[in-house]
């Protein structure tokens, strides 16, 4: 029987910047992401897969991080809430969330954020059922859902522009 | 008065952390040796502890700490008056997920394998599982203390003569009411880290909604001096009540750090958190009501029965707050109010959005319906022709203030074009309607008291900068905003250049926390005050400056102006560095006590606010007669706020009460089921997960039309009285009522599912009476009323001696 080892070491790119991290084989992207790399903006809801708090960007398309094992991500592409701004210089998406009252108490928003931002890559003119499918797998609890819709729409008529 | 701030659609001041990830949970803190704790929970219902053996997880490698009943052995409870709780159990469990013991680890996995270690005998009591069982069995007891038995508590009240009232009706109504319960489900699932600082003393950072209620409570659970314990409340990942209590695990982790000399981290898992609830309680309602042939209410009459659960936690309260707001949003001229809430072998329920008085709610409004229905009038108008006078007393002496609710009404039905719609739209379409008042803030703290419910401090200096501090609690509902609206509208200042330090026990003034709706209105006035008279000093010194009198200036966009000459001003930074070279060190602080309510009698302390809110919704509903599917495809909800401080996050808490009521009209409940008895029996939650535990997402959420109508209250800073629970109290008998226009059928109990639908339907088409809901009250043994006779019977507020001769038997 092969010893299961006590960590393991990998690299992926996380929001940009190529990243080596070394990590116990049986967490999750999310366990890795905020305990190891310290990126707390990523949250959980539940670890079973069933609120969206945790998504997160793989390549590219939105994943809940909570149900992707960390040894399988070794030289995938993730992005976070925390590379979702450029520099100091929000998002669309952010700034729309901020000023539009997307964000109550903001727990599932770094979430919502990724979701929409796969959306709006993908259909810079998504409509309001669009943006309802996407994000359906995203529980929210404060807002009732309408300031987020109106937020992503918003965002994509400024990104549009 | 022209406001600059108040008002205005802003960005809220905390709005940049939440869409960067910056904004720290409680779960996102980690600290150097940091270890982890996990909570062994019973699997039995009702249990005696016979002996609990942790020696195999004591030694098991990269154990830390053990803990077990023996390490705590002082109760702990939110009340005064239900201090019935251990941190981990003392020889009995009372629930499924009751915690019996706690392993400290070098990581979660390995205290959670260490769980597994523990051995515990119990001895398995008889499960007492509704309340209708608890009246009936006296033995076991769940506590050792309550009225009798396993009633919790048990109450009597009588405002003027109401048997007298209903016999000279024209009209009684007697209807059944259930209402299920159901849980806050908040994505943020509990987390705790307890610390101890170089001096010993102890920080607690909580995902708490009352830090100062924690404070105090783990003071007397530690047996600690409260000055060597400094709790700190994270913002919260959503409370809705949720976050309220002192949480068994906010003490073992205190407990744990102090005796390691470490910090200890604990983040519940998500059957934890539903096995935590304290959610809404599950309600039996039976509501005897009088009525006018013109559509007058003459008296009710309300008995209430509740599923309190394992625990007392908030239940005293809740159990009044299952009558006592019965009387503010309609003219009742006498009202009599029984209540007794059970102990039961569940997780206990305590305080959600709205507090025990949707319950009562959804049964008045859905009872209107019948009237109006039976009198032929229309729900709106037989409505509006019985709606609470504003600056009036109620029944049982609640003193109401502004009242928006008839504009409410006005607007819903002009919005949803009810006149031409309501009785008119095609079988199975069909729209209803219902409203609702609300507190803004309890009077009365939860103990005893004559300190001020809010504090505020200033701090200002020469740079300019003026610092906030207040004990209030961020969960979402945009407390910091107001916080910073408040000052920034009288200093003149941009909210953005104010800093808010709040919800910390070592650094801010006692508030007493993100509950009752009472922030805005209490944190706002001591605000407001403590502006006020930082304001006094500055312009004391900029007006020497200036060579005017203080009254000549007025402070706006950072700076200070003479009012006749506007050339003339200097900036805010300016005036705060002659008014600290005039004054030395500037500081000022604000409080705020509501106004003392006229009630005299005992028990009158629950209810009472210094303003209560009011909201109308008009819900229309599309149901499929062959399958009982409900959809909902629009809601219009206007609610008076007072004044808006900020409309975007104003409409986010009505938008957001509109679902949250929506989801316990439609699906959520949480309900229990026994395991097989080849298995232990034990009732279990039937469905502790996000996945099964239904709860609306984006795709079932309809548009939503909301009115903000604005009566300013007097009593209110800035007039602005609550948004954030009452919103949510008139949608569930909207739906009720909406299915009634839609397809004849009455669902006198929620959730509201398609099973129902269709068994109401069934009865209806075999020529039965198309009702679902419960079918008897039981014998409860409520006490001989306390008797007050009304405000306009004679009465002072007190409890008076019943004029026996003139009742009616």
């Amino acid at each position: 029987m092969s010893a299961v080892p006590d960590r393991v070491h990998l690299s992926f790119s996380v929001n940009g910047e190529e990243t080596p991290v070394s990590f116990a084989p049986y967490k999750t992207l999310l366990e890795v992401l905020r305990e190891d790399l310290n990126l707390t903006g990523t949250k959980h809801g539940c670890e079973l897969g069933e609120c969206g708090a945790c998504a997160v960007l793989i390549d590219g398309e939105p994943q809940l991080s909570c149900l992707a094992l960390g040894v399988a991500c070794g030289g995938r592409r993730i992005e976070t809430v925390e590379g979702l701004a450029n520099g100091a210089a929000l998002h669309p998406l952010q700034e729309a969330f901020a000023d539009l009252g997307a964000a109550q108490c903001g727990y599932c928003t770094p979430g919502i954020l990724m979701t929409a931002k796969a959306l709006l890559e993908k259909n810079p003119n998504a409509n309001r059922e669009q943006v309802k499918e996407a994000i359906s797998g995203n529980l929210c609890r404060c807002t009732g859902y309408q300031q987020i819709f109106e937020a992503i729409e918003e965002a994509a008529k400024r990104m549009r522009a | 008065m022209s406001l600059k701030v108040i008002g205005k659609a802003r960005r809220r001041v905390d709005g940049r952390a939440k869409v960067t990830g910056l904004t720290k949970f409680a779960d996102d803190i980690a600290l150097p040796r940091m270890v982890h704790a996990r909570l062994l929970r019973s699997p039995h219902p009702h249990a005696l502890i016979e002996k609990i053996d942790v020696t195999k997880a004591e030694r098991h490698p990269g154990v830390h700490l053990v803990l077990t009943g023996r390490d705590f052995p002082v109760t702990f409870g939110i009340m005064p008056v239900a201090q019935d709780e251990f941190p981990l159990a003392n020889g009995k469990v009372r629930y499924v997920g009751d915690p019996v013991a706690a392993v400290i680890a070098r990581d979660e996995q390995t205290a959670g394998e260490a769980l597994d270690l523990i051995e515990v005998t119990y001895k398995v009591l008889k499960t007492i599982s509704d309340p209708e069982e608890a009246l009936q069995t006296a033995e076991p007891r769940i506590h050792d203390y309550g009225e009798q038995g396993n009633i919790h508590r048990i109450q009597s009240y009588e405002f003027g003569d109401v048997g007298g009232a209903l016999a000279k009706s024209d009209h009684v109504f007697d209807d059944l009411f259930f209402y299920e319960g159901n849980t806050h489900l908040p994505i943020e699932q509990h987390a705790s880290v307890a610390a101890p600082d170089g001096e010993g003393k102890l920080t607690l950072w909580s995902s708490t909604q009352v830090p100062h209620y924690i404070h105090r409570a783990l003071s007397r659970a530690l047996q600690m001096p409260a000055a060597h314990i400094r709790v700190i409340a994270c913002p919260n990942g959503g409370g809705f009540g949720g976050k309220c209590d002192l949480h068994n695990h906010e003490i073992v982790v205190s407990r744990a750090a102090l005796k390691l000399g470490r910090p200890v981290k604990i983040c519940l898992n998500r059957e934890e958190v539903f096995y935590m609830h304290r959610g809404r309680h599950p309600v039996l309602m039976r509501m005897r009501t009088g009525v006018t042939k013109e559509g007058k209410l003459t008296g009710m009459h309300l008995q209430t029965l509740l599923d309190g659960g394992g625990y007392g936690g908030y239940g005293a309260a809740s159990t009044f707050y299952t009558g006592v707001l019965q009387t503010v949003t309609y003219e009742l001229p006498r009202f009599k109010f029984e209540a007794c809430r059970a102990f039961t072998n569940k997780p206990p329920c305590g305080p959600k959005r709205g507090h025990g008085t949707p319950q009562p709610r959804f049964g008045q409004e859905v009872q209107l319906d019948k009237i109006a229905e039976r009198l032929k009038l229309d729900p709106a108008e037989l409505r509006l022709g019985m709606v609470a006078k504003p600056n009036s007393l109620t029944a049982n002496w609640l003193k109401i203030g502004s009242i928006g609710l008839a504009e409410c009404i006005r607007q819903v039905v002009a919005r949803s074009d009810w006149k031409n719609r309501y009785g008119k739209l095609p079988s199975g379409r069909g729209i209803g309607l219902a409203c609702s008042s609300y507190l803004s803030g309890a009077g009365l703290p939860i103990y005893w008291n004559k300190m001020p419910h809010s504090g505020v401090q200033l701090l200002a200096d020469r740079s300019g900068q003026v610092t906030v501090f207040c004990g209030a609690t961020e969960i979402g509902q945009g407390s910091d905003d107001v916080l910073a609206a408040m000052v920034a509208e009288v200093l003149g200042m941009d909210p953005y250049d104010i800093r808010c330090v709040t919800g910390d026990t070592a650094l801010t003034p006692v508030d007493l926390g993100s509950y009752s709706s009472r922030v805005t209105v209490m944190m706002g006035n001591a605000a407001i005050q403590a502006a006020e008279k930082l304001k006094a000093q500055i312009a004391d010194a900029a007006a020497e400056q200036l060579e005017v009198i203080p009254d000549r200036l007025v402070f706006s966009q950072g700076r200070v102006f003479v009012t006749s000459d506007s050339n003339k001003n200097i900036s805010f930074r300016e005036a705060v560095e002659f008014a600290e070279a005039k004054f030395g060190t500037l500081g000022a602080v604000g409080s705020y006590s509501p106004p003392r309510s006229p009630g005299r009698y005992k028990g009158a302390g629950v209810g009472p606010s210094p303003a209560y809110s009011y909201s109308a919704c008009v819900l229309e509903v599309d149901v499929d007669q062959a399958t009982g599917w409900i959809a909902v495809p629009k809601i219009w909800i206007a609610h008076d706020i007072g004044r808006t401080v900020n409309p975007v996050l104003a409409r986010g808490q009505v938008e957001g009460s509109v679902y949250m009521g929506l989801a316990e009209a439609l699906m959520e409940e949480q309900v229990f089921r026994r395991l097989p008895p080849r298995m232990s029996h034990a009732l279990v939650h039937k469905i502790p997960s996000l996945l099964e535990y239904k709860s609306p997402t984006s795709l079932d959420m309809p548009e939503v039309d909301t009115v903000l109508v604005e009566d300013p209250d007097p009593n209110c800073p800035f007039g602005a009285k609550e948004a954030g629970q009452g919103p949510l109290l008139p949608v569930m008998p909207a739906l009720a009522n909406a299915i009634f226009d839609a397809v004849g059928v009455r669902i006198d109990e929620l959730p509201i599912t398609p099973d129902k639908i269709l068994k109401a339907l069934e009865l209806k088409a075999k020529g039965k009476p198309p009702r679902v809901g419960p079918e008897s009250f039981p014998a409860v043994p409520y006490p001989k009323p306390i008797f007050v006779a009304t405000p306009w019977e004679g009465g002072d507020g007190r409890e008076t001696k019943r004029d026996d001769a003139a009742a009616v038997v």
